[in-house]
Order: C-alpha cells, then structure tokens, then sequence
C-alpha cells in the first residue's frame, strides 16, 4: 500500500469522476454565517470526536498497564508503572509468541485477499467499461444483484464445499473466498467508465498498441484512485472478517489476530488464573489496530474522495 | 446506479450481430468480444466458485436431512418448514428487525448531522474531527467490540467510578434488558464515520451556486439543509441505507464477541446467524443450518431489492 504514498494526487481524476470538490478551495464559505452558530457547531463537532475517540484512548492507556493496573487503576488514565514492554516481551514468550504468528497471518490475508480482490475488480470493472461483448449487461446486473447477497450466508456452505476438498484449515479456505468482491467490480466499473476516454484507447490501438499495452499503459495510470479505495476497501475486509476464518480455521497456528484474541478473551473470562492475559489482550488488541489506522491517516487524499465512487451521480 | 452506465453504450454495439457486417468489421468486433470476456473471466472464476456455486450447494443440502438412525434422506421443503416455525429461528429475526429499526437510523442521523456540520465548515478543528470520527473504521469489528466489552464490564470498566463520582446506581450495561443499546451503542461507534464519509462526499459534489440561489431566495441554515442537501444527496443515502441494512441482518460478530461476557443476556441463538453457526459447528446438523443460512440470505436480497424498489425514485435506479 505504501507504494501509492508517494505519488502526486491525482487530484483532477477525483474531481472529475467523484464530483469531490472543485470548490474545496472557494475560500470559507462560514463568512456569512453568525459567530455562534460555528461555536455550537463547533461545541458539537467536539463532542462527537470525544465519542468517537474516547475508547481508542482507553485502549492506549489500557495496553500500557499490567494486569493489576487493569483492575486496580483509573480506567482512562495511566498506571504508576508503564508495562507496556513488559507487555509485548510476555506477548513474545506467551504460548511460544503466537501472538505475532496471528499478527503475521492477519497480513498474510489481508494482503493476498486485498490485492487479489483488487486486482481481480480492476480486469473485470475495465472490460465491463470498455469492451462491449455479448452478455455483458446481463452478467454485470447478476454480479450487481449479488452486492446484496449476505457474504455470511455463505459461510457455512463454502466451509462444506472446502472440506470437500480437503483445503480446510490452511490459509487458502480463508484467501480463495476472500477474492470475491462485487462492489469492487462496480466500483472499478463505474470509475473506468467516466475516467479512462474511449478515445485514448482507439489512439493506442491506432499507434499500434495491443490490448494487454493498453491497458496497462494507458488506462492503469488513470485508476489510482479507485485502485487505492479498492484496494483499502478489500483489505478492511479480509483483516476486519471473523465468521469466515472462525468457521474454516481450527488450528491455533492459523488463526488472524481478531480470531485469536477472541479466544484469548473467551479463555480469560471463563478460565482460572493462569488462563488471565487481560494485559496481553489489550496490548494485543493495540498493536493490531496500529497498520490500518495508519494506512487510512496517510492514504487520506485518496479514500476520502474514493469510497463515495458509485454514490454520487 | 446502473442507469447512467448502461445506457452510456451506444446500442450499435449489441445489435452488432445483426446489422449488414463487413468481414473486417465483424473480425475486429469478434477480438474486441474475446478480449471483453478475458478481461472478466478471472473475477467470473471466482463469482462462480464462491458465490454462485455456495448458494446452489446450500439450496441443494437444505433439501436433505441426515440422522444416524436411517443416514442421508431427501426430505424436500421440511427444513423450511421446520425453520419458519422454529422459534429460535423466529425470536432472531425479529430481533435483527428491531436491530435494523434502532440502529440503522442511529447510525444515520450521527453520519447526517456530522457530515452536514463539517460541510459548513473550514475550520482544522472540523478537519481534525473528520478524521477521528473516521478512525473506528479502520478498527477491526472485533477489536472494537472487545474494546466496549471492557469498557461495559463491571471488573474493569470506568463505568462504575463514573456514576458512583455522581451519585448515581451503576447500571448493568451487559443484562438482558440493556445489551440491546449497548450493541446499538458499538454498531453506531463502529460504522457511522464510514458512513459520514460518504454523505460528505456527496454534499461536497453539490454545486454551491445552488446555495447563493437560496440566500437570495430567504433560506435559512435549516431549510438550505433539508430542502437542498437531503434532497441532492439522496442516491448516496440510499446506498448507505442498504449497506447498513444489510450489514445489520448478518448481525453476527459484536453480539458473538459480547457473549464471552454476557452469557445470560445473549444466547447462542442470538441473531439468524449465530444460530446457523451453533447448529452447524456445535450440533453438527449441516443441512438444517443450510436451510437457516439460505433463508437468511434470500430474506436479506428480498428486503434489500424492496428496499431499493421502494426508494427507486431518490436513488436514480430503475
């Protein structure tokens, strides 16, 4: 994801396809409005990122605190003693450190989920666009129709079919569904359709491109953004799932972070002493949330014109 | 949605087969055709193996049932039957109902009035508060239901140094009477911003020219909001709503992540899904599951494609 950082902003693509802002920078449009108005609006704005906010600092507080300090302390604010190393030294010796083999499997299925689902919308949404073959509303409206199928209905059969095969329980019962992603498609396809002319693609032909030069060369460059937005969308998805990976995963070495720190969680809460990590539930769940929010803080250009794509005529 | 699309190709192209070809033309048009279904076959593959493939297979294992005494029997619509009278099956769709009554209106007028408020503004201030409102998205569902899990509980929670601070009861947020708006209180943390950023997305499309006509006219912040804005943006509202209506009938990980503590108050049977799982991976009973999950998602596309019938005009759709 981090090669798209560094790219210029292909802010007029946005513009012209998602109708984000022309007028962002008309200047403050507030100039007619009374002083107290914007300080209740404001007053109010405030209270909402408190809301919002409030247990994400809980859980940074939380993660530097041992167990004692969990029970024993001020919910939202530090203890005496920062464990928050100590924390992440016992998430490494806990159960031989599976802590960071859930981690690594998060991104493991996350990443080859997200980019595969991507770039399986990016082929499909261009050649609904862009090639005009026989069939190809009909099978666009069944995929359009099928956004709103239930992906957890689909749970419970694709686990029978898996087991059928014999691929339960390694990484790809969770991979190979994951690949699916219809709104991709129609987001890909509603993005393509307005961004990449029909006229630069015939002037490639002319030039004697072929159709694989094409679009790489030609159409791929003008896609960023709906990439980028894609790409976050699918990899929220596959990090953020639960049923799927509860339902086809068995052995502990496989299990994503979410997973695993639910059972830890179900463990401490029914288990003895021994069985209590609260301090490495915390810490745990802390760490995991660092990548995403991260990626979201510095891809922020990108997806905040791009997940309205396909809302806005 | 597809309006727009659809009727953006000219329709030479489907009646290509038709009109007088010449040789050229017509090989052109059949490499142009290959080259459409090779770009997506590839998606196709997928959609075949893992959606359309799953629900035939669902479908055909709900027409069995397998006991040890007389083993696999084809058994037809009894499944069905026997879900729609079962009571478990029906206390969790009613309850993932009221579940879409409560919460998918919460979570809307959060993401309305806040993305309304931050397009009024310029300020860092409601920059920095987009972006915080936003933040909960990137929290896996999980996390963020473990996160209030904690923050419910009696043992950890400041909950109890809150209200004791002020002189009042703790209240038990995790019972059964009041686990109902304490998971209405996480779907709407977890999901409004996401939604936020989509309404303002599209209030940020409108041409402000619009807004100048209106303070000409006499309007005041208020009807400028609801007789301009909502109505301009109804198309994302419409898919917003869909989404979370959707998303709000599969209810299934924040109440599964909440049971860890409140066993009482949330039983295995909670919601649809939660019961397909519980039969399927505790009772082993895979065709009756079947049934449950397949009515669920025939359920879910009838109320969603209603839903978008039904709002047809607002969304541009036909």
């Amino acid at each position: 994801m981090a090669i798209f950082a560094n790219d210029a902003a292909p802010k007029d693509a946005l513009t012209t396809v998602t109708g984000v802002p022309d007028h962002d920078f008309r200047g403050p449009r507030g100039k007619r409005r009374s002083g107290g108005r914007r300080i209740g609006s404001h007053v109010f704005l405030i209270i909402l990122a408190i809301y919002f906010i409030v247990p994400i600092w809980w859980l940074f507080v939380a993660a530097t605190k041992d167990t004692a300090g969990l029970f024993g302390s001020p919910a939202f604010w530090f203890d005496g003693d920062f464990a928050f190393f100590a924390n992440v030294a016992e998430l490494f010796t806990h159960q031989g450190g599976i802590y960071w083999r859930w981690l690594g499997n998060s991104f493991l299925y996350a990443f080859a989920g997200g980019v595969g689902a991507t770039i399986l919308a990016i082929l499909a949404g261009y050649g609904f666009a862009k090639y005009r073959f026989r069939g190809r509303n009909g099978v666009f409206g069944v995929i359009l129709g099928s956004v709103m199928v239930p992906l957890t209905a689909l749970v419970i059969p694709t686990f029978m079919l898996l087991s059928q095969y014999g691929i339960i329980n390694t990484p790809w019962a969770v991979i190979l569904p994951s690949l699916l992603s219809p709104f991709g498609v129609y987001l890909m396809r509603v993005y393509t359709q307005d961004a990449v002319p029909d006229e630069m693609l015939e002037a490639a032909r002319i030039d004697g491109a072929g159709e694989i030069r094409t679009f790489f060369q030609v159409a791929l460059p003008m896609l960023k953004p709906a990439i980028v937005t894609v790409l976050l969308l699918s990899v929220v998805g596959t990090w953020n799932n639960f049923f799927l990976p509860l339902a086809v995963l068995t052995d502990p070495q496989l299990l994503p972070v979410t997973v695993g720190l639910n059972r830890w969680t179900a463990l401490s809460n029914a288990g003895a002493g021994g069985e209590q990590v609260w301090n490495l539930i915390t810490s745990g769940a802390f760490i995991s949330v660092i990548p995403l929010v991260l990626s979201f803080l510095f891809l922020q250009r990108y997806w905040q014109g791009g997940l309205a794509i396909g809302s806005i005529k | 949605m597809t309006t727009q699309t659809t009727a953006a190709a000219p329709p030479a192209a489907t009646q290509g087969s038709r009109a007088p070809r010449r040789p050229r033309g017509s090989r052109l048009e059949q490499r142009r055709q290959r080259w459409g279904w090779l770009f997506v076959s590839p998606f196709l593959a997928v959609f075949a193996l893992f959606l359309v493939f799953p629900l035939f297979y669902a479908f055909g294992m709900s027409l069995f049932t397998s006991t040890l005494a007389t083993g696999t029997k084809f058994t037809g619509i009894d499944n069905y039957v026997k879900a729609f009278t079962d009571p478990l099956f029906m206390e969790g769709l009613l309850r993932v109902a009221a579940f879409a009554i409560v919460m998918i209106p919460a979570q809307l007028i959060v993401a309305l009035a806040a993305a309304l408020v931050l397009d009024s503004l310029t300020s860092w201030l409601s920059k920095l508060s987009r972006l915080l409102i936003f933040v909960p998205y990137a929290i896996p569902v999980v996390i963020g239901a473990l996160m209030w899990s904690f923050l419910y509980s009696p043992k950890f929670g400041p909950s109890a140094t809150l209200f004791t601070a002020v002189g009042l009861p703790t209240p038990d947020f995790l019972a059964s009477d009041t686990v109902f708006g304490s998971l209405v209180n996480i779907v709407t943390w977890q999901w409004s911003g996401y939604y936020m950023v989509v309404i303002y997305a599209a209030l940020r499309s409108i041409d402000p020219s619009i807004y100048e006509a209106a303070r000409i006219d006499g309007a005041n912040g208020w009807q400028t909001a609801t007789r301009i804005k909502l109505p301009m943006i109804s198309s994302s509202m419409v898919m917003v709503i869909t989404f979370a209506l959707i998303g709000t009938l599969q209810f299934f990980t924040e109440p599964v992540v909440l049971r860890n503590i409140a066993q009482g108050a949330i039983d295995a049977a909670y919601t649809p899904n939660m019961y397909a799982y519980s039969l399927a991976f505790s009772y082993s009973q895979f065709n009756y599951a079947s049934a449950i999950a397949f009515s669920l998602g025939a359920l879910v596309f009838a109320g969603s494609y209603l839903f978008l019938f039904l709002t047809r005009k607002q969304s541009g759709l036909k």
